[in-house]
């Protein structure tokens, strides 16, 4: 990149919200997942929509490809730095610009921290539904462009579920208004797209979010099992019972261990632990939760127990959101994977899944959100074995080979971002994905918004027929025309 | 579409000889006057018996150079623009199977020619059910409620369709058959398409299959009925019960012409639930009169759309989104026009999505119309003319698309270079 562009882009974001120098740049090599590693060119740290605007036209007249970047949490390389790049951090932009009790509504900006939307609105007894475990420090920018989950949106839904409107940069540097703080905008439902597209379809620049009033009262029960199997059980009868609970997570006896180690929940030393949580109405979840009780009981379950108070409600959660991170207590290194599963496969996937790790020789710890068959499996290995690394690797691919055969999907929240592309092709045929990228075609003729992410092999767009002019993902030798 | 690029000449008689190669020629019919759309006849009716004819017929025809109109049961063939062209109607009424109930996993996936009546009756079978209160159940398809996304005043606690379609199967203009989501709840692998051709109009694609997630059929069900003696204290009590902490499934505010606006609340759950929440709303509800009405205002939608007209009259009917806190403001613009002009009623579900039905003259219809499309839209709001008889009003459907429309119309090419479907129906000529 040439001195002259450095300069032009120190004018927008000012001296200080332009870092070049190599040290500072290893910081944004890499997102939550470690393993792949790109150095950008800069970064820029804007403070504003305007700002933002003014780098990426930049970036579109110079065709330098950039990619927005939040906290950095991800966990597939979605905001992995691209060859030749620039990453854009949004973490300056971290201003709550309304809060509107009577509609129900929060208007943020992307470098805004989940836990933060909720802890601004508590006192008025609401809160921001979505819940990834690492909401404390995840920014919403990078939970719409993930469209992430959480324990707890098997009763509430997913990020895309309480984003109404979005204020979006598009690749050329043009704003874009999407939805809005009313419903059902005339027109496609681009809102609907652009979140959980991973940063490829532009950058949001202004969120508005629905905020939900808390229940009148939540219980939380443990149940220990003496395997998945009938804890497996116990959540297809409370299912079929027809509830709905808020969260229903499962963590096999390897996590339990983990949790323990790290965080002391004081969680029984069984084959599977079930973490089921209720809340609405008192006279409904009393009754609701005897019977969620029966169910455990009849299952096989030889210890359950209520959470009595909001302190003890914490901790088992405490327990089970540290269940990653817990990990490195029991192993030196392993592998975070995200498969979907529809619920009832669940005993099949677990054997398989113990068969695989019996071949490869390496231990698998088990979580998951049961309530919606997303898996969350732990491949645990040393990286200092010379090829158990690539062992480990191949057994977290089986791992979502066997969630695909199952009629399942490659990831449930984490995304697809740099890891999982490969395996886009095995989920979906040639004509899913070139149909998929003719939105990608639509915002972003090129393909400067995070390119190389989610598919396989960039579809090229050329709309316009005419001369021929080499695509600067052909120049970078990512893409190839066909 | 400005983008749309002559296609290849090719006379419709051949189409009419090469489709029936296709579907048979049992199912290629001259079209009637009965299949004209927005007062535009179309030529012939398709009606495929499975996804890969439809992809055919559809690729055949837009080779030919011919609009196509896709539909299902034709309950709502009339919202939207009318179509600038339209030569082939494409009917998925062949297409009517559930695929699979997986009831122990919440979901369903079904062709998009089955109307909502059978899924509901076959989901049921296992206690559950779509939770979507759609217009004309019994022959609304889902491929046209998709299309259309027509929802309810369940939406309040279920979302809409967007909310609860979680895969679909398309077939674009070309021939192509994509499929996107699939059959888990959670998914985030790749782009959402299901979201992207809910309320498309058909301008993408033609939707031959969808999955949805399915909810439990509550066991109680009680709705409480109250009449408010305005609709500012209408609109006070709907915030009251948003704001507070029942669990409600759906809320609404009814009003026409002289009648007391009435709130409608339903609760849906366990007894014991249901009944310490109704105790709860009645100390809230204050001066307004408890009625006993059963479920029966929750037809109040339907009757918008079903109601007979007098003869001197015209009528129109716009699908309006405000923000909650609006609601009362925006029944205030229609409610202030000259009575005895224009008779109105509406409903308005608390999530601020409601539907009002003006019947009059048509200057005065069209001014109601445009007062309020103009008030809505000066406050982030929309108002959409879902419905009018004979095209009498000379308004756009749509309103106003902001700053995103460019976006809109570079989708469209994409999917739909030729224009071929449904040309003119939706939004900035799309």
């Amino acid at each position: 990149m040439e001195t002259r562009i450095f300069d032009e882009l120190r004018e927008i974001v000012g001296p200080r919200g332009l870092i070049t120098s190599r040290e500072e740049l290893h910081t944004y090599e890499c997102d939550g997942l470690t393993n792949f590693r790109v150095l950008p060119r800069a970064v820029l740290l804007p403070n504003s929509t305007d700002q933002v605007q003014k780098i990426v036209r930049v970036c579109h007249r110079e065709k330098i490809p950039f990619v927005a970047r939040g906290s950095g949490t991800g966990l597939s390389g979605g905001a992995l730095p691209v060859e030749n790049g620039v990453v854009i951090s949004l973490t300056r932009m971290n201003k709550i610009l309304e809060v509107d009790f009577a509609n129900a509504r929060v208007v943020v900006e992307p470098g805004v921290i989940n836990l933060d939307v909720t802890a601004r609105v508590a006192a008025q007894e609401y809160f921001y539904a979505p819940d990834p475990s690492s909401q404390s420090v995840c920014s919403i920018g990078g939970n719409v462009a993930e469209n992430s989950g959480g324990a707890h949106c098997l009763k509430y839904g997913f990020t895309t579920t309480h984003v109404l409107g979005l204020e979006v940069v598009l690749a050329d540097g043009s704003l874009a208004h999407l939805g809005g703080k009313t419903l059902d905008a005339p027109g496609y439902d681009l809102m609907g797209v652009f979140v959980g597209s991973e940063g490829t379809l532009g950058i949001a620049t202004k969120i508005v979010l629905r905020i939900v009033k808390r229940p009148e009262c939540v219980q939380t029960l443990l149940a220990a099992f003496p395997s998945t199997n009938e804890a497996g059980a116990a959540v297809s009868d409370m299912i079929a019972a027809g509830m709905l609970p808020a969260a229903i997570e499962m963590m096999d006896n390897l996590a339990i261990q983990a949790a323990e180690a790290a965080v002391h929940a004081n969680y029984p030393n069984c084959g599977a632990l079930l973490l089921v949580e209720l809340d609405g109405p008192v006279a409904e979840v009393a009754e609701l939760m005897a019977h969620v009780n029966e169910i455990c009981s009849a299952n096989g379950a030889w210890e359950i127990r209520v959470a009595q108070s909001d302190a003890e409600r914490a901790l088992v959660w405490k327990g089970r959101k540290a269940a990653f991170a817990a990990m490195g207590r029991i192993s030196p290194n392993y592998i975070v994977q995200d498969g979907v599963i529809p619920r009832t496969e669940l005993p099949n996937v677990m054997r398989e899944i113990g068969r695989l790790s019996k071949e490869a020789g390496l231990r698998v710890a088990n979580v998951f959100h049961a309530g919606d068959g997303n898996l969350h499996p732990l491949v645990l290995y040393d990286r200092r074995i010379s090829g158990q690394e690539e062992v480990a690797e191949m057994l977290s691919s089986q791992i979502l080979e066997l969630c695909i055969a199952a009629g399942g999907s490659i990831t449930g929240e984490h995304g697809v971002g740099e890891d999982k592309k490969k395996m886009m092709s095995k989920m979906y045929s040639e004509p899913d994905l070139e149909t998929m990228q003719r939105v990608r075609c639509a915002f972003d003729p090129l393909q400067l918004s995070n390119p190389t992410k989610v598919f396989p092999r960039p579809r090229l767009c050329g709309e316009k027929p005419g001369e021929y002019v080499a695509h600067p993902l052909e120049t970078a030798g990512i893409a190839e025309r066909f | 579409m400005d983008a749309r690029v002559s296609p290849k000449a090719n006379p419709s008689s051949t189409f009419e000889s090469d489709v029936r190669e296709i579907v048979t020629a049992k199912y290629v019919r001259a079209a009637g006057v009965s299949d004209a759309v927005g007062g535009v006849q179309p030529r012939f009716v398709v009606e495929p018996g499975s996804e890969p004819e439809l992809a055919k017929a559809l690729k055949l025809a837009n080779a030919a150079g011919m609009a196509v109109i896709p539909r299902g049961g034709g309950t709502k063939l009339e919202w939207g623009n009318p179509p600038a062209r339209a030569e082939v109607i494409l009917s998925t009424a062949r297409l009517n199977r559930v695929i699979e109930h997986a009831w122990a996993d919440l979901t369903v996936s079904v062709e998009a020619g089955c109307t909502i009546g059978k899924l509901q009756d076959t989901v049921a079978k296992h206690g559950q059910r779509l939770a979507l209160d759609a217009l004309w159940p019994e022959r609304a398809t889902v491929g046209g409620v998709l299309s259309t996304n027509d929802s309810g005043a369940l939406r309040l606690r279920f979302g809409s369709l967007r909310d609860l379609v979680i895969g679909v199967t398309v077939a674009l203009a070309d021939g192509t058959v994509a499929s996107s989501g699939g059959k888990v709840v959670k998914n985030v692998a790749g782009y959402d398409l299901p979201k992207l051709v809910t309320g498309a109009f058909g301008t993408l694609g033609v939707i031959t299959r969808a999955i949805f997630r399915l909810h439990p059929l509550p066991k109680e069900t009680r709705t409480i009925s109250a009449v408010t003696t305005d609709l500012r204290e209408a609109q006070r009590l709907v915030l009251a019960i948003q704001s507070s902490k029942l669990a409600h499934s759906a809320l609404q505010i009814c009003c026409r012409g002289e009648m007391q606006p009435r709130v409608d609340v339903l609760f849906e759950g366990i007894e014991a639930g249901v009944r310490a929440q109704i105790d709860q709303l009645r100390s809230m509800i204050g001066s307004a009169r408890i009625i006993d009405m059963g479920s029966d205002g929750w037809n109040a939608r339907q009757e918008i759309f079903s109601a007979g007209k007098g003869s001197e009259s015209e009528f129109a009917i716009g699908k309006f989104a405000c923000l909650p806190a609006q609601i009362a403001e925006t029944i205030e613009t229609v409610a202030t026009l000259r009575a005895d002009e224009l008779r109105w009623s509406i409903v308005a579900q608390a999530t601020g999505v409601g539907f009002v039905r003006l019947e009059g003259a048509v200057s005065t219809l069209a001014a109601g119309l445009r007062k309020m499309r103009e008030w809505l839209e000066a406050r982030e709001g929309s108002l959409v003319i879902v419905h009018q008889t004979g095209g009498i009003v000379e308004m756009d459907a749509w309103g106003r698309t902001g700053d995103a429309l460019p976006l809109m119309s570079a989708v469209k090419r994409q999917f739909d270079p030729l224009g071929t479907l449904n040309p003119g129906r939706f939004v900035g000529g799309v």
